[in-house]
Parts: C-alpha cells; structure tokens; sequence
C-alpha cells in the first residue's frame, strides 16, 4: 500500500485523536463524521478530542499464529482497551509477560513501531498499551 | 412487518466436495457446483434470467476480479447475455448473495435464478491467505495492530468465558461435534472424526483458541436454483420454500461495538427472518450456522434464540446441538469440518439445510426434520445473513 494510506490517520494513530459529539458529549475513537446516536443533529458538529490513554483490558488474546510482517513479534498480546474517557480501541500490549494481562489490568498508550510493510519496507507507527 | 412480494422456492442444489483442490481451477469448480444445481432442478438453461454468485475475495486469492462474468461462461449462460452479479460481504457472500436473487425473483424482475458461492483459497500458502481473510476485519484500526481473523474471534471468546463462565473445553466440543457429523459427509473436507483432547492439545493460534477451533482453508463452490413459486410447483415434485430472509449489519471493528458476547448482525437479522416466517427459534428443527471458529457457534446458538445468552457452551456439552439432540445444529460438518471457501459458505449451508429438508441426509438426516435455518457471517460480525426454509 502506498504512504499515503498510513500518513493519513497519522494524528490518530500517533496521539489517539478522536473526536467528540458536541450534542450527547459523546467520544469517538477511531474518529466518526456523524454521531451514531445523534445523527443528522451532529453534522457539522464533531470535535477532536485527545484521549489521555489510559484505559483497562475488557477483554484479550495472545497471537502465536500473526499475519505476514508481523512474525517478528509473536508471540504477542493483543487486547481490546475501554479507555477512561470512553470508547474502546484494540492495541497490543507490550513491555509485559502474558500472564500479567488480566481483563480489568490498567493501560497506558505507549508510542511504539507497529509494523514494517513487506515490498516498501515503510514503518508504521502508533498506540500500544503497557500495564500501568 | 415485511413480506416478499411473492413467494420464493429452492427447486435445485449442487456442490463440489471442499477442500484442497490442487487439480483444479475457479473455473472448473464453479462449474461442477453449478451444473449439479441445474441438473438437480431439471430445468432447461434457456429458463435461467440471471445468476448471483458469492465471491469475497478472488481478486486478492487469484489477481481476478469480474468473476461473474466467468461463472457465466462456464456454465453456458453467456449466449442470451443475461445478467450476472458477483455479490461480496466477506465470507457472509454466498448468504447474501442468495438474499439478492430471491429479492429478484420477489420483485418479478426474474422467474429462475442460479445463485452460486464459490472461492479458491489454495493458489496461494495458507499465511498469505490469512492476511485475506483479515481484509473481512478493518485493515485500518485492527489488522494494522497485529489483529487476524481467530485473534478477534479469541477476545470475544474470553470475554464470553469471563461473563459466562464459558470453558476451554466447551469450545473443544464444538469442534468435536462438528467433526462427528462431518465424518458422516460426503462432501465435507474432513470426514474423520475428532476426540476432545485433539483439539485441547493442537498449537494456539491466538489463545484461547486453538488450531482446532478454527476452520480450514479450503477450495470449494456450491450452488442453488431458486425461483418463484408458480414455476417451482410447475417443474419440481418437491420445492423447498424459503420462508424468511433476514440481514443485519454491525461495525466492522469488535472494539466499537457495546457488547464482544453477542452478534447484533445475527440477532437482528434472526428477528426479520422469523418475523417473515411468522415462526420462533423453537420451531426451528436444524440449523446451519457460522462457525468460522468454535466460539462463533456458542454465539450464533444463543443471539438465533435457540439457548440462553450464556448457554451455549453448556448446551453444547450436554449435547443439545449433536444429531439426536434437541436442536441439531451443523449436521454438515459446519465451517470447521465441512470446509469454509469463504463466498461459497453460506450456499454451501444452504445445500445442507435443502436436502435435510428432502430427508436425504442417509445417517446424519434429522428425524422429521420441515423447517430449517441457516446463518452465515462475514468477518466478525459486520454482515449476518439468515434464511428459513420449510418442506411444502
């Protein structure tokens, strides 16, 4: 895929930029165009909202089988996290031992490497998580 | 509450046995599909108005795109030029893909409809064709985080083990049971059967699921004529009608759904499928449903209404969901033992539920068996497809 594809939705990888609806206060990552909720009412009137990354584990996995370029970092936690401010984002967890992460363990967004694409060699950065 | 403008019949079924088919090609297996299904219906080519076909992905498994066209061709429709369709929605295709032609056949616009599923997973090494399989989740804001297809069915399965107590081995007899009734198929890529500590004891491929747990890849097409009800009691001794047709929609990422325990898209699209069929969960007495991996049968088991939120995996240890139980559920094998060519799933699922429903099973046919579902998901979650069919 070409640069452009990541370079994009670089803030919100980078810095968890989502965005918020300015009716309900409702928060949104990845960002939304529209509010699910408020719909036509939202137009117009979403802002970004800077999650602070902090979070805890609803749920989890440990990927011993990953997909091609990701080899490198099995085996891997890959965790479902329900930010404090609201919403939830999937990241890995890192910095850990597997058997540390429990459903309710609390996060922190760390920046770190995500990939490296195959024919390119193009890095992808963005948000992972370690245990608070 | 919505109804089809007329009623709609299965009056043909056909498929290929799944699996690794090194010797052939995506031409030559939508074809057997295909004619098998025409042949079964007995009706002449020339009362076909337009075929659908099920494909998810054979631009990215074999660098083809426009394969409806082919199928077309291959089958021998192409000399009236009538219209064909390739329907996608990850491995949910073939599912919807019939919804399209019976809205055709409801509509008038069409009489007689070939409606086939076909995919060829084996042109390219099975890493390869995961990383396919994970264009069915979000390539943006998972698959870029490391997620595949079995590690996010793996959170939901935790999460459904940590709300519901959900165990290890309840999992394991999923894919135990499917692999019994598969070993009683003809066409199932598997037909051997399994013992629980096969399953336990396989590699993890994202914990807690197993390489057990997870359906194969495999090459493979079925096919169905369907048609409107008129010409079905015209041609065929014994049509089988489609009673209701349900669809459902969900986010494409787990992580912005409200609950990782529950298909909405399954729910939802149930509830249209039995509103239509003026019928419940209890009058169901097969169903085919969509276990890609094992946790998505205990899930499709409980959001189809047929267990408790929570009892599925109980349910499924006692043996309420094996032949002789008390809702028989993936008689053919399912995803794991059947087989999963992604588009030709839901068909395939089809194909099962039709010739149950003929009482053609031979030792894995559930007794008396008139009304069945089947319900086939793409990805995660993001579409579900469920259909109701009944002997007339």
């Amino acid at each position: 895929m070409g640069v452009a594809r990541y370079w994009r939705a670089q803030d919100q990888r980078y810095s968890l930029a989502g965005n918020e609806c300015s009716i309900c206060k409702r928060k949104f990552f990845p960002n939304k165009t529209m509010c699910p909720v408020c719909h036509r009412r939202s137009f117009g009137k979403m802002n970004r909202f800077y999650f602070s990354g902090e979070g805890k584990v609803s749920s989890y996995t440990v990927v011993h089988d990953p997909l091609p370029g990701y080899g490198a970092q099995v085996p891997y936690i890959l965790a479902t996290v329900d930010l404090v401010e609201g919403d939830t984002v999937l990241g890995q967890v890192v910095d850990c031992d597997p058997a540390d992460v429990k459903i309710g363990t609390e996060l922190e967004m760390v920046f770190r490497k995500l990939s490296e694409e195959g024919k390119s060699g193009t890095i992808q950065y963005g948000y992972k998580f370690r245990i608070k | 509450m919505k109804r089809l403008s007329r009623d709609v019949a299965v009056i043909g079924i056909g498929q290929t046995r799944f699996g690794e088919h090194w010797d052939l090609s995506f031409r030559e297996i939508g074809i057997q599909a295909g004619i098998k299904a025409i042949m079964d219906a007995g009706i002449d080519s020339s009362r076909i108005d337009a075929l659908y076909i099920g494909n998810m992905s054979a631009g990215l498994f074999l660098d083809q795109e426009h394969i409806a066209s082919i199928i077309a061709e291959e089958i021998g429709l192409t000399d009236r030029q009538i219209p064909t369709t390739r329907v996608e929605a990850a491995d949910a295709s073939g599912g919807l893909a019939l919804k399209q032609a019976i809205l055709s056949i409801a509509s008038g616009l069409n009489d007689v409809v070939v409606v086939g599923g076909a995919e060829k997973m084996s042109d390219v090494t099975s890493d390869i064709a995961a990383g396919f399989i994970a264009a069915g989740a979000d390539q943006s804001w998972e698959a870029l985080f490391g997620a595949t297809m079995p590690s996010l069915y793996a959170i939901m399965a935790r999460r459904h083990m940590h709300e519901y107590g959900t165990t290890r081995e309840q999992l394991a007899h999923v894919s135990v049971k499917n692999h019994r009734h598969g070993a009683m198929n003809p066409f199932a890529q598997y037909q051997k059967e399994i013992g629980i500590e096969t399953v336990l004891k396989a590699g993890p491929v994202a914990e807690p699921l197993g390489l057990f747990d997870c359906a194969p890849m495999s090459d493979g097409a079925a096919a169905l004529v369907v048609c409107d009800m008129e010409t079905a009691n015209e041609i065929c001794d014994e049509p089988i009608r489609i009673i209701g047709t349900g669809q459902g929609s969900d986010t494409l990422s787990i992580s912005n759904r409200p609950s990782l325990t529950e298909l909405r898209s399954t729910k939802t699209a149930s509830r249209k499928a039995y509103e239509m069929a003026g019928i419940g969960p209890s009058d169901i007495d097969v169903a085919e449903v969509h276990d890609s991996y094992s946790i998505g049968e205990i899930l499709a088991i409980e959001d189809l209404g047929f267990f408790e939120k929570g009892d599925g995996g109980p349910a499924t240890e006692r043996g309420d969901t094996t032949l002789g139980g008390k809702i028989p559920i993936n008689t053919s094998g399912g995803l794991k033992a059947r087989g999963h060519p992604l588009g030709a799933t839901g068909i395939a699922q089809v194909n099962e539920i039709v010739l149950q429903l003929r009482g053609k099973c031979d030792s894995r046919q559930v007794k008396d068996a008139r009304i069945g579902l089947a319900q086939n998901v793409g990805g995660t979650g993001g579409t579900a497809v469920v259909h109701i069919l009944e002997v007339i």
